[in-house]
């Protein structure tokens, strides 16, 4: 029957499909919904699970694989970078049952903190790399990559965008194979990589990629459609999909559905054909560098960027200098960058480390936010897990500062890899404070369970962290909790263990107000006698209050009734 | 055909999303080949966010870029000025009458324009606008606000009321139901 599937789903649906058993993955936008969906299909025939981070869920699905099942897991593309230690090895002792590793990059950073682009990942680590360009190759190319995978005994990458993971398009399913668990043999010298096997190894990985290649040239994943020959277009993934618009059939094209390794006599012929040659490749010049090694001319990154998205508007008028007419509003428009929503438990937090003035060394989630105007109190965001190790850094190099610093970071995130920088901070002795905001859930990816709020990716119980004792475990004696809802309680215990001289973790803990199982209290309204106008409540920075003639107001259609606008309000003009 | 280009817009939180997968689930229905593309992630959290949906005999790109929307559906004012030039000469913009503060208008570092609904009808696009908000709490829930823009314009679509229904009935959880069928019949007698 035909769906119209996200692009996500229709991995889902291929794993599902392709007879895949196990599937472990950390969520990471655009790549979350892929576990989402396949953890709705029977977990008997495909358990899904969401691992502490990228790196735990790519060894979880090498250790199935070896085992003997296809196994799969997804990440976005900075997650690859925490899996990549895992991922360069698996190369080496290739698969047992197939294995095969999605990874959504986020051209146009939509929700990412950088642009990096995965198939130099698969360049790095001499592994295949295929790339759908809508949902339909979603499902099929997920069912091939098992195919190759087991064929050539190595993992197979998936690369995925944002527009391809984040569209629906429709997809016609199949039943599941029935694909039976390989038997496992001890064989030392393809799954123990120590020098003496590594080393042989590694020829078998350079003979492989020259098996690729060839498989390349004539694989049914790279496709010529000849129309006019005056312009040719060399071009994969989503970026097909806008050429083919822009262009119709005023081009032809070889779309790459393998941009890993890359065919040398397919390009060779297909450039032959043609007149002008252009590359069209969101992010990085890998087909282009390829083409010009063969010593091809073409037209690439001098004349399409390097940076974000490209559309079919973009592609119309770099090629054929053709502008689509559009009207202008006439005047500014405010900007609506995103916010902490109302009734967040973040906000309070934020609001006073502004207040005290501290130099917050932040991290990836929702808190991220944190960053933006009116709390504007984060001073960095490299990626997850360095809110504590920076802060330790900081601390260390320069410590008369110590007493205003903080490291914050959410609960996911400390156990993805918040929890070893605070090993450091206790081992290697530095006087830093680190707040864990715990919202009970991973937010920003749009709610998944975590190991610390005692759910499965099924929702059913599981054991919780306790982060409490964690962080005594690891040797921080002062660990104390607190409700971000009390304000004057959050700022006593900041300023308290700022100024103590010891490593110290303050528990925020409050679960995020988006939550289902949260009960919401009435909105809040403004007593417009007793306002006088002084906009304190507008210090928070919440969503949910505006001023309209001099007075605030309330928009009950937001306001969960958090109350942290009444504890800035002096007047007492907010009431239930 | 020609690919026929819809933009979803508004502020996040206001339920886009499921607008847009409803709007898809009906042109499924009328075999047509569709394409809806979502924005999820940090964008999400009470930004502005737009949803397109393509379709046509065969849609290649999931995107609408600027000059190509034949119709533009906007949950808040301000979020219709900003996507107007997206819109296709000659093309419709069905708007809420609802206006969102954006932060930078709440700390006052900016203003939120004035009569923007007036200003929209003088760039000569053919302009709705309706008060869904107010429909959808006349039917039990302010969230029920998409299904009553939904309400709004299907009365100008090939679709019929059964089509749009079974659509919303799949999309849409079970509890929510009754109030978001309660929204679309109330908004639908509106002449879009």
């Amino acid at each position: 029957m035909t769906k119209l599937m996200l692009g996500n789903q229709a991995i889902a649906r291929g794993l599902y499909e392709a007879g895949v058993k196990l599937v472990s993955s950390y969520p990471g936008t655009p790549s979350t919904e892929i576990t989402e969906y396949a953890s709705s299909y029977d977990k008997n025939e495909m358990y899904c699970e969401w691992a502490p981070n990228e790196k735990v869920a790519c060894e979880t699905a090498i250790g199935a694989s070896v085992a003997g099942a296809r196994s799969f897991c997804a990440m976005k593309h900075v997650g690859l970078n925490v899996a990549a230690d895992p991922l360069y090895t698996a190369s080496y002792t290739g698969v047992n049952g197939g294995l095969v590793i999605a990874v959504a990059d986020d051209q146009g950073m939509h929700s990412s903190q950088n642009e990096q682009d995965s198939r130099n990942h698969a360049i790095g680590a001499k592994l295949p790399m295929i790339e759908p360009s809508d949902s339909a190759e979603c499902k099929e190319y997920a069912k091939l990559a098992y195919e190759l995978s087991e064929k050539f005994d190595v993992p197979v990458l998936l690369r995925l965008s944002t527009r391809v993971s984040h569209s629906q398009s429709l997809v016609e399913e199949e039943e599941r194979a029935n694909i039976p668990v390989r038997p496992y043999e001890k064989n030392i010298r393809k799954y123990v990589m120590m020098p003496a096997f590594a080393k042989p190894k590694h020829v078998t990985v350079e003979k492989r990629t020259l098996e690729l290649i060839q498989y390349a040239e004539n694989c049914p994943l790279n496709t010529v459609e000849m129309h006019d020959a005056k312009i040719g277009v060399i071009t994969a993934g989503i970026a097909y999909q806008y050429a083919k618009e822009a262009l119709g059939e005023k081009a032809s094209y070889l779309k790459l559905g393998m941009v890993n390794p890359l065919p040398e006599k397919l390009i060779r012929d297909f450039a032959e054909k043609v007149e002008e040659l252009y590359i069209i490749e969101e992010l990085d010049p890998v087909i282009e560098n390829h083409v010009r090694k063969l010593g091809i001319s073409c037209i690439g990154k001098e004349r399409f960027t390097l940076i974000g998205e490209y559309s079919q508007r973009y592609l119309k008028e770099k090629i054929l200098g053709v502008k689509t007419e559009c009207t202008d509003f006439g005047e500014d428009i405010p900007v609506r960058p995103p916010v902490m929503c109302a009734g967040c438990p973040h906000r309070g937090i934020f609001y006073t480390l502004k207040k005290l003035n501290c130099i917050v060394s932040g991290d990836i989630g929702c808190y991220t936010l944190g960053a933006s105007a009116p709390l504007q109190a984060m001073d960095t965001t490299v990626c997850m897990g360095a809110s504590v190790s920076g802060l330790h850094g900081m601390n260390k190099a320069v410590p008369q500062d110590e007493n205003k610093r903080v490291a914050v970071i959410g609960d996911s995130t400390f156990i993805h890899s918040g929890v070893t920088g605070l090993i450091n901070i206790a081992y290697n002795r530095s006087n830093s404070t680190v707040i864990v905001l715990d919202n009970s859930i991973t937010g920003m990816t749009g709610h998944q369970n975590n190991p610390a709020n005692g759910k499965d990716i099924y929702g059913d119980p599981a054991c919780a962290v306790d982060l409490e004792a964690l962080c005594k475990a690891v040797g921080i004696n002062r660990v104390r909790i607190i409700d971000p809802y009390n304000m004057s309680e959050a700022e006593a215990a900041i300023k308290e263990e700022l100024s103590t001289e010891e490593p110290s973790v303050i528990i925020s803990r409050r679960p995020c107000a988006l939550l289902k199982s949260v009960k919401h209290k009435p909105a809040l309204k403004v007593d417009t006698d007793k306002c006088v106008g002084c906009k304190m409540c507008l210090k928070i920075g919440c969503p949910a209050i505006s001023v309209t003639g001099g007075k605030c107001v309330i928009d009950h259609t937001q306001c969960v009734g958090c109350g942290i606008c009444r504890e800035m309000c002096k007047p007492g003009a907010i009431t239930e | 055909m020609e690919t026929k280009a819809i933009m979803i817009v508004g502020v996040g939180g206001q339920g886009t999303l499921l607008a847009s997968r409803i709007i898809g689930a009906v042109l499924l229905e009328g075999g047509y080949d569709v394409k809806v593309s979502e924005v999820h992630g940090m964008s999400q959290r009470g930004g502005s966010v737009v949803t397109y949906v393509k379709y046509g005999n065969k849609v290649y790109s999931p995107v609408i870029e600027k000059g190509e929307a034949d119709l533009i559906l906007s949950f808040e004012e301000l979020e219709a000025a900003r996507w107007l030039p997206y819109l296709k000469k000659g093309g419709r913009l069905v708007l809420n009458t609802q206006r969102i503060n954006p932060m930078p208008v709440i700390t006052g570092a900016a203003e939120y324009p004035e009569e923007i609904v007036e200003k929209l009808k003088k760039t000569g696009a053919d302009i709705t606008a309706v008060d869904a908000l107010k429909i959808a709490e006349e039917a039990g829930s302010a969230k029920a606000v998409n299904v009553a823009l939904l309400g709004v314009l299907s009365g100008s679509t090939e679709f019929g009321e059964d089509v749009w229904e079974k659509a919303i009935e799949k999309c849409v959880p079970e509890k929510a139901l009754d109030i978001n069928k309660k929204a679309f019949r109330l908004a639908r007698e509106i002449k879009g």
